[in-house]
């Protein structure tokens, strides 16, 4: 008994025994043998362990046996797991080597010829609010990515001038589908708006070339735009401003699922017309009434059906003097009515796959009248033997443009990050013009089929190859697109990146009329940039060449009649750098673009490869934001400056052939923009209401600006082509009231 | 009888070992803990961090260990130049899921949520302008919940002080408002008896700021 209990009693006691202990210690390294700091080395399931130093190394004592895992790890790497035997008193030294885990917030991200713009976007170089705040914009966002590199400084025109490209040759898209009509309605040598508001959208890709095979039908570039998901809250807003009223609400249900809304807002500009003189005679004051709505609603698997719907009419009529006679006048009537539909649905499949679909329907009537007058405003008729140029002048066009479109897009998510996309769209383009009488028809099939990869071999490395197949019936042509970017992180923040491919584009609606033999044009791209990117500071340069390998060139045949063929041709080549600091001086936030661009081409009626009438070689702006705190307001100043574009007058031979007759260069252009808001409930807790009071003014110096010159048929006389007023200027009160989902208040009385 | 003593050895051996395993957690835990306190050179955060995930990583059931480990990484972001405070901010959450996992008592969780609170400031100062609507929104909906669930903690109120220090006075902040929240930290503070191994951090800290405050 005595031994037994003398046994028992050692067995206890050696427990209180200190166990013999045995030192680990290594060093751990990453892929490229640097030491790594702040690993945590342990063994697993025991308080044993220590962290790596400056020198990678770690060293601490253990009083475990036995077999047992030895692991390292540190976030955004794989865990690094050794099975030791621990041998007690026998030291034991383990190196690890730590491989970086492919994660989509390190990876690198394809960049070239893409410019990001949102809040939640990686890699964004300007925010929603950014959009509505540059000065100069007056929120709107062609205007406000005008001061991004690539773009030109075009004011008589709307529409994205990119990179030595035509403004149609840059394409809108909303949450995948095309925007037919995105600017209102043209009328001659003033640049309309765009059509959406910046507040609709949570993201935009404004692609200067490159972009995607997801989308296509444009040469040079595309505006992606993705519209926002649910609002934050249920809110009434309203608008008050000289020249646009408007009141709309947004509704968020209870359980925060769903939400639907509308908007209307109706634009005068009868009050400030008389207030701030317009060069041209008005004798309809432009008129606009807005009207849009949505509903919203997320789906179980965390997808979401979006629908948005827009109406909208114009009505508005001027004179100006005619360039041929002096005394006489041309007067432009536009009436216009736009309905613009837009439903997708995004849904997560399960297993790794995606769906997003999309359809479009949209329809726009123009009824132009356009009428030659005399000094007393009367209607002038000619006669077509002797004067066909003039009679040419007078006009009436009911212009039909309708487009039906759906697009379907499946991902998967392939090994680590990577993903693979596929899918298909189709456009149903219905046109119908009636000129003077004649009606033409224009009736175009549209599909597409594309395929698209992105491949990260390591955070490092990212590939995105994709084909897109195009075919349009109204032309009887197909076309295979192929579409490659690379991009290679250099450092912690910066990359390089490079783009290749292929874009192709119908011809103009209005070129196709007369022959639809043409066929598509084309273009390739070749793109390089180097991008450093932090919270703080932006920095990028990219250079690229672009082949205009196919245009549409006028075919005359006779001093004033023409068809067209694709025997035209051009390129463009330059420089874009982009700068962007938020960080040096406090609460100052600034960013300077500059491009420089070499192009020519041969199209049109151009006689031979000259640079067009559409691209100055030097193009620069500084956009500053500065917030003052103290008095809750912001102020913003944008200088805008681009060196002189090229004016021709271009006439045709007696041999039928085009030349120059005169041309130029126009002085260069200079705008400084103002813009400031005042916003008194920020910072405020739960406000009940939100004001936001704005101030613009465009050319606060008063600069002269010439876009170009119109010469008469004969050449002897030009007219400069310039804004119709040298300053534009805004204020407005911008109200919201929110309702807090805990008060029901508003809710009860509505 | 030999059979009776050797199983009451065989009891006493287990409790034994039991005993001694929550020992060597509280033992681990109170070291640990005071370098938190340390007056002398400035601890490496880093290590103490990984120090206490190795214990949650063993226990696994303790919340406190993954609280800790989150504490000395944001105790890390308010000192650090260079630190990513982004990767920073995200460890700093992963770890207050780990714990938030592990109980369910609300005074436990309120304690997490002030963590979270400032792993959302300390991202928030990366980029204010910008960043104040989304991450902003995310530390006081974190700093409400905490109050929330526990309306005595006095950590709550000591960031809440905080909060409303740097804050601008024409934007709702300023010194007034902050010296009403850090008295109301520093009266909790004063009644508080916290259990062993809770955190009780912030008493010094809220004293010092009511001196800035007068």
């Amino acid at each position: 008994m005595r031994k037994l209990y003398i046994i028992l009693l050692f067995i206890v006691s050696a427990q209180w025994v200190t166990a013999q202990t045995t030192v680990v210690s290594g060093r751990v390294t990453d892929t490229k043998k640097k030491p790594m700091r702040g690993v945590s080395v342990t063994i697993i399931g025991t308080y044993d362990g220590a962290t790596t130093d400056s020198l990678g190394e770690f060293v601490f004592t253990t009083t475990e046996k036995g077999a047992k895992i030895l692991t390292a790890s540190i976030a955004d790497y794989k865990d690094d797991d050794h099975p030791v035997t621990i041998i007690p008193g026998q030291a034991l030294k383990i190196d690890f080597t730590l491989k970086e885990s492919l994660s989509e917030l390190k990876a690198v991200i394809v960049t070239a010829g893409s410019f990001a713009a949102g809040d939640s976007k990686r890699g964004s170089v300007m925010s929603s609010i950014d959009i509505a705040t540059t000065a100069g914009s007056n929120a709107d966002i062609s205007s406000a990515l005008k001061t991004l590199p690539g773009t030109q400084q075009i004011g008589e025109q709307e529409g994205l001038f990119v990179r030595g490209g035509e403004g149609y040759e840059t394409k809108q898209y909303i949450d995948g589908t095309l925007v037919n009509n995105p600017y209102y309605s043209s009328v001659p040598d003033i640049a309309q708006r765009g059509r959406f508001s910046p507040f609709l959208f949570k993201g935009t890709v404004f692609s200067t070339g490159g972009y995607s095979a997801l989308y296509g039908q444009a040469l040079s570039s595309v505006l992606l735009l993705e519209s926002i998901d649910l609002p934050e809250k249920t809110e009434i807003n309203a608008s008050i401003t000289p020249l646009v009223v408007g009141l709309g609400m947004q509704h968020l249900a209870k359980n925060k699922k769903s939400s639907w809304g509308f908007d209307y807002d109706y634009v005068n500009v009868g009050l400030y017309f008389a207030i701030v003189k317009q060069t041209p005679d008005y004798f309809r004051l432009p008129q606009f009434h807005n009207g849009d709505a949505n509903f919203r609603i997320k789906t179980k698997h965390g997808g979401m059906i979006k629908y948005y719907t827009t109406f909208s009419y114009s009505d508005l009529g001027l004179r100006r003097p005619d360039v041929d006679t002096p005394n006489y006048k041309n007067a432009f009537a536009l009436n216009n009515h736009n309905w613009y539909n837009n439903l997708s649905y995004r849904e997560n499949l399960g297993k790794g796959w995606k769906m997003n679909l999309g359809t479009s329907f949209s329809t726009n009537l123009d009824n132009i009248n356009q009428q030659v007058e005399d000094s007393a405003d009367q209607p002038k008729q000619f006669d077509t033997a002797t004067s066909y140029f003039m009679q040419a002048k007078n006009f009436t066009v009911q212009s039909l443009q309708n487009l039906f479109q759906v697009k379907a897009v499946f991902e998967k998510k392939i090994t680590g990050i990577s993903s693979f996309r596929f899918g298909s769209e189709y456009w149903y383009a219905y046109n119908k013009p009636i000129f003077n009488d004649t009606l033409h028809k224009q009736i175009d099939n549209y599909t597409a089929y594309f395929a698209e990869a992105s491949i990260f071999l390591t955070n490092e490395i990212a590939a995105q190859i994709g084909v897109r197949a195009e075919h349009s019936s109204l032309i009887n042509q197909s076309d295979i697109a192929p579409r490659i970017s690379l991009a290679y992180k250099t450092g912690k923040d910066a990359q390089i990146s490079m783009a290749y491919g292929t874009f192709y584009q119908k011809p103009e609606a209005m070129q196709l009329y007369y022959n639809t033999n043409i066929g598509f044009t084309k273009a390739t791209h070749y793109i390089i940039n180097y991008q450093y990117l932090n919270p703080q500071r932006i920095f990028r340069v990219e250079a690229y060449y672009k082949k205009y390998d196919a245009l549409v060139s006028q075919v005359p045949y006779g001093p004033d009649f023409y068809s067209y063929d694709l025997a035209g041709n051009g390129y463009a080549q330059g420089l874009d750098v982009f700068f962007r600091d938020k960080k040096t001086i406090k609460n100052f936030d600034y960013w300077i673009s500059y491009s420089y661009i070499d192009s020519k081409r041969q199209f049109l009626n151009y006689p031979s490869m000259i640079q067009p009438d559409f691209v100055a070689t030097h193009t620069a702006s500084i956009v500053t934001k500065r917030f003052f705190t103290k008095i809750k307001s912001g102020v913003n100043l944008t200088y805008s400056w681009a060196s002189g574009r090229p004016y021709y007058d271009i006439m045709l031979n007696p041999s039928n052939k085009y030349f120059i007759n005169a041309q130029g260069t126009t002085p260069d252009y200079n705008s400084l923009n103002f813009s400031a808001e005042y916003i008194p409930s920020i910072g405020k807790k739960n406000p009940r209401t939100f004001i936001v009071l704005f101030a613009s003014m465009t050319n606060v110096l008063g600069q002269n600006q010439v876009y170009g010159y119109h010469y008469s048929y004969y050449g002897t006389s030009r007219q400069a082509i310039e804004p119709p007023a040298p300053r534009f200027y805004f204020i407005g009160c911008f109200l919201s009231w929110g309702v807090d989902r805990t008060q029901d208040a508003i809710d009860n009385n509505l | 009888m030999k059979k009776l003593c050797i199983l009451l050895l065989a009891i006493c051996y287990l409790q034994l070992a039991g005993y001694s395993q929550s020992d060597k957690y509280v033992a681990a835990m109170k070291t640990n803990l005071a370098l938190f306190d340390s007056t002398g050179s400035i601890p490496d955060y880093i290590a103490l961090s990984n120090t206490f995930a190795r214990i949650g990583d063993a226990e696994k059931t303790q919340w406190l260990p993954y609280y800790y480990a989150g504490l000395a990484l944001s105790t890390e972001g308010w000192t650090s130049k260079t630190i990513d405070k982004d990767a920073n901010s995200t460890q700093i959450l992963a770890f207050t899921d780990k714990a938030q996992a592990l109980t369910t008592d609300s005074s436990d969780l309120s304690e997490i949520n002030d963590l979270r609170n400032m792993a959302y400031v300390q991202q928030l100062l990366v980029d204010p302008a910008t960043r104040f609507m989304s991450y902003g929104k995310d530390a006081s909906m974190a700093l409400k919940a905490a109050m929330d669930l526990n309306p005595n903690n006095p950590r709550s109120y000591y960031l809440e002080g905080m909060s409303l220090f740097n804050k601008p006075a024409n934007f709702g902040g300023g010194k007034d408002k902050a010296k009403v929240a850090f008295q109301k930290a520093l009266d909790l503070y004063n009644i508080a008896t916290p259990k062993s191994l809770y955190p009780n951090w912030g008493k010094q800290q809220t004293v010092d700021m009511l001196a800035k405050c007068q």
